[in-house]
């Protein structure tokens, strides 16, 4: 046992002196740490990596591409990756997606432990650094994480607490059968003989990861579906230790900011840097090359400012004088930009889903109603502005960075520096909110380029909220054009939506000018209403900024038309807003999305996730029955309701409003039901949830992006406004529905709270009111 | 030259008397729990208390600072339990966690000026506070619960 622990422990020892530098700290537990300590680190690492997901793949999974398998680099379980146990019985479990509060860290441990069957309190957490061949795929975007991550969790989880049995059961020489593995100890119920996890780890790791792998019975669960689990970071949180972006400490750290272009696509034309290279602390200022459109991941270009601190850096850009050329998009003025949209959406674009005969029955119908929608431009603003260090010396490159996507970033580094794989490590921190901005790692590079130019010492950049705002990655803008033609019981005979919303496909390529499969798959050509004749348009539409995701994306404005419209359609049909939502949706079935128009269904299978209309029929009535919907309100107030399918999972909104004489929207409670299927985590559901009624809020009543000259017309928090404690409802109610069977699909969770907020918010405005908002923000829209 | 005492210790600082707190604590300190959200005072990641009293630190000069005491949270408590850290912890507050350490240190002053405030005087004091993952329900619930005007519940990590 002592020679088997000192074996391993060598073997560890000089696999950490072949690893890449670790980082220097991961929060709680340090990767060099374990490894360093003495007959440390058991289970996790083996000598070999593991293979990649296309030779472990069965014939079967190759043929389906959906889900986790359609990701690139697919998606791993062996233990050996992500569990390590220490000789005292420390569980360490690597969790490789980024944490940016949706509690993925705390998620992943949970699962793992349980299967594992140990103690909770004896299990750390660590930080996978960006490495797909490894851990597979760690785009931490699309609320895909558990989705596509925990039935492997398990199984890695699993595969770990059949090893420590079969030791024990070979140590005690008694067949495994005979051997129990429960919170944390291993029994021998005839002999009476027990053993820690420790005590065995060193030989569970020469033993063959077991094949048949058998996963607890859900009723026997610990952790999963309790919500009795706490944040495994709450502690560093809120004593100030927990390492964000900028937070990682390297010795003769130098401190940098780029002035970027104002105008996407911009270029520097002059730079004059005599008085800035004056302010006390400057190290180097360099321009950086970018301009070209599309500008994918990669740097805007600009000026770099690189200082002994990050306040030496600010003074100096701001005494750079830069002339600009600003390119093809000087002239981006969305108020003009709008108008072209509207004047796009009033006539047939490209058909994206038809059926039936939408003119004949349109020109047949006794009613018709045509209502266009407006939402503008957003930034994610995440309370930490991107943010990255690197190190870029003796031809290797790393990084400690705040980013949802590692690899995407490994990669970028690689393009920008030059460099194969192995000379590139990127480290992952905790994320201050990602929102999908931290998807896109332009400033990760910025940083390598930063300190490359100084000659290899670390560099830390920063983005300030004006660089975040004026240079993002937008939600896009939008115009949605609707039709109905009703009948004479006032339901929608023919159904005519046009969506006109400059694509993110236009970072990538020549702009195609049309939405995406996955942008039209958000709530547009899946709307999953019961309609005899459909037709789904996509007009042209030009991208003049870097459009990039935002929470919960192309829903934003599909869900805000819809469920607005229907609203509408309701009022028109002189009938109740709900009972009318859910006649349009229609009896229960599943519908498979390819059939109305979606091939992409999120990435997953349409086999397993259908669209079941009796889920969405299910959070809309658990959100009305919680808000009370029917009761009498005070003159001012009015309830409204929205349901939406997004991400896989069904998600329904009543809010309650009150609208004051002055106009003014003061949201008074929100009920939300949500039915992602599986709940690995239902505390952090809940929370995830809070927080997307607070976002969505945002959107509907305060926040947008405008530009003028190309430039982004806000600043700051000022401009940009986002919800504060004082505008956030007192009352929220999330309403879970109860949980599938674990051994089901599972629906995201991180995005679909956001789309039916700003829909209800806008109908219960028009209960209150009689008055119909077709644009976000409301903001003072009801004061004239 | 610039004296001033943070987190108990005395410190002098002879470089750019405007540098804000912020930068001074972050990059000369290594004080990184004191956040850069806005840079302008408009969000409250960087709170901190100078002389007792919740100021933001990415627009206070340190020559502000002369001779004053500045506490940031990694100076709140000595073993991190206040009661709004316990709180805070207790109830789960936190989402990604960035913008927390500046509401704590807002909630802190809160309490030490109002201990039993009324959701008035959280919507009064807390507002400057801006947390994007929009946590609001979970801190007002918290500063409550650190006020002693609610129990604590039953959902501490196991």
């Amino acid at each position: 046992m002592i020679q088997e622990a000192k074996t391993s422990a060598k073997r560890m020892a000089e696999l950490a002196a072949t690893e890449p530098t670790a980082p220097a700290r991961l929060d709680n537990v340090s990767r060099r740490g374990l490894l360093g300590g003495a007959g440390a680190l058991v289970l996790a690492l083996s000598l070999r990596g593991p293979a990649r997901a296309d030779e472990t793949q069965t014939a079967e999974q190759k043929a389906h591409k959906f889900g986790a398998d359609g990701m690139p680099h697919g998606w791993r379980d062996d233990p050996r990756i992500f569990i390590a146990i220490a000789p005292d019985g420390t569980v360490t479990v690597t969790n490789h997606r980024s944490e940016m509060g949706q509690g993925v860290r705390t998620s992943v441990a949970l699962t793992v432990a349980d299967e594992l069957e140990a103690d909770w309190p004896r299990v750390k957490i660590a930080q996978a650094w960006g490495d797909e061949t490894r851990f597979g795929n760690q785009d931490t975007d699309g609320s895909r994480s558990l989705r596509h991550f925990f039935q492997h969790f398990r199984h890695a989880g699993a595969a770990a607490r059949q090893m420590l049995v079969q030791a024990a059961a070979k140590q005690w020489g008694v067949p495994a059968s005979e051997v129990t593995a429960e919170n944390h100890t291993l029994t021998h119920a005839k002999s009476g003989r027990r053993l820690g996890y420790g005590d065995v780890a060193a030989a569970a790791a020469e033993l063959p990861v077991p094949t048949d792998v058998t996963l607890k019975d859900p009723k026997n669960f610990r952790y999963i579906g309790t919500g009795k689990i706490g944040l495994i970071d709450n502690r560093d949180i809120t004593t100030g230790r927990a390492v964000y972006g900028a937070d990682t400490k390297l010795d003769g750290m130098l401190c940098a900011v780029v002035a970027r272009p104002p105008v996407y696509g911009g270029t520097v034309k002059a730079y004059d840097d005599s008085q800035a290279k004056t302010v006390a602390g400057v190290v180097k200022i360099f321009k950086i090359d970018g301009g070209a459109i599309p500008s994918e991941f990669m740097p805007l270009g600009g000026v770099a400012v690189v200082a002994k601190n990050t306040w030496a850096a600010l003074k100096a850009r701001d005494a750079l004088k830069i002339t600009w050329d600003d390119g093809p998009n000087a002239g981006y003025d969305t108020d003009a930009f709008r108008k072209e949209l509207e004047a796009a959406a009033r006539k047939p674009g490209k058909v994206v889903r038809a059926q039936g005969d939408v003119d004949g029955a349109m020109a047949k119908a006794k009613t018709k109603v045509t209502a266009e929608y407006f939402v503008p431009h957003l930034v994610q603003a995440p309370m930490e502005p991107p943010a990255a260090i690197a190190r870029v010396k003796d031809g290797a490159c790393e990084v400690w960075a705040s980013t949802q996507g590692p690899q995407a970033a490994n990669d970028r580094l690689m393009k920008a520096l030059n460099l194969p794989a192995d000379k590139v490590r990127v480290n992952v921190t905790l994320l201050g909110g990602g929102f999908g901005r931290k998807s896109k790692p332009d400033y990760v590079v910025e940083a390598a380029l930063c300190s490359r130019a100084v000659g290899g010492a670390p560099v830390k950049l920063t983005w300030t909220r004006e660089d975040d705002i004026h240079n993002g990655y937008f939600h896009t803008i939008s115009v949605e054009h609707l039709e109905a033609g009703l009948d004479d019981r006032g339901m929608p005979v023919a159904w005519l939506h046009r969506s006109a919303a400059p694509t993110i496909g236009s970072i990538f390529a020549p702009d195609p000018k049309h939405e995406l499969p996955f942008e039209l798959g958000m709530g547009l050509v899946n709307t999953p209403f019961a309609l005899p004749n459909v037709r789904m348009e996509n007009p042209e539409a030009a991208a003049h900024v870097r459009i990039g995701w935002f929470r919960s994306v192309s829903n934003i404005p599909h869900a805000f038309a819809i469920q607005s419209f229907v609203a509408e359609l309701a009022h028109a049909a002189g009938r109740d807003p709900k009972e009318y939502l859910l006649a349009l949706i229609g009896p229960d079935r599943k519908i498979d999305p390819a059939e109305i128009g979606d091939v992409w269904n999120y990435g997953e299978d349409p086999k397993r996730y259908p669209i079941d209309t009796g889920r969405l029929r299910g959070v809309i009535e658990t959100a009305a029955k919680g808000a009370g919907w029917g009761r009498q309100l005070p003159k001012g107030r009015g309830l409204g309701v929205a349901g939406h399918y997004s991400f896989v999972t069904y998600t329904a909104v009543a809010a309650e409003v009150e609208v004051d004489d002055k106009g003014q929207v003061k949201v008074q409670a929100i009920d939300i039901a949500v039915d992602c299927g599986p709940q690995v985590n239902p505390e952090r559901i809940r929370s995830q949830m809070e927080g997307a009624v607070v976002m969505g809020m945002g959107l509907a009543l305060t926040s947008e992006i405008t530009f003028k000259g190309g430039r982004a017309q806000q600043n700051n928090f000022d401009g940009y406004e986002i919800i504060r404690i004082d505008a956030a409802p007192k009352i929220v109610r999330v309403h879970l529905v109860p949980t599938g069977a674990y051994d089901g699909p599972l629906g995201g969770v991180g995005e679909p709270g956001v789309p039916p907020v700003a829909p209800a918010i806008a109908n219960a405005v028009f209960a209150a009111t009689g008055r119909r908002v077709r644009q976000l923000p409301i903001r003072d829209q009801l004061s004239a | 030259m610039i004296k001033l005492t943070v987190n108990g210790a005395a410190r002098s600082f002879d470089g750019d008397p405007d540098m804000p707190l912020l930068w001074y604590l972050r990059d000369e300190l290594g004080l990184t729990g004191t956040k850069f959200g806005c840079g302008v005072s408009l969000c409250g990641a960087c709170t901190i208390h100078l002389g007792g009293a919740a100021a933001r630190a990415c627009i206070t000069p340190v020559s502000a600072a002369e001779g004053q005491e500045v506490v940031t949270i990694e100076g709140l408590s000595p073993d991190g339990n206040h009661p709004v850290q316990a709180a805070w912890r207790d109830l789960n507050v936190a989402q990604c966690g960035y913008c927390q350490c500046g509401q704590i240190m807002q909630a802190a002053a809160l309490l030490k000026d109002t201990p039993k405030p009324t959701d008035q005087d959280i919507d009064d004091t807390m507002s400057g506070n801006i947390c994007r993952c929009g946590t609001y329900p979970r801190i007002r619930a918290a500063i409550h619960q650190a006020a002693g005007q609610t129990p604590a519940s039953k959902g501490e990590r196991l």
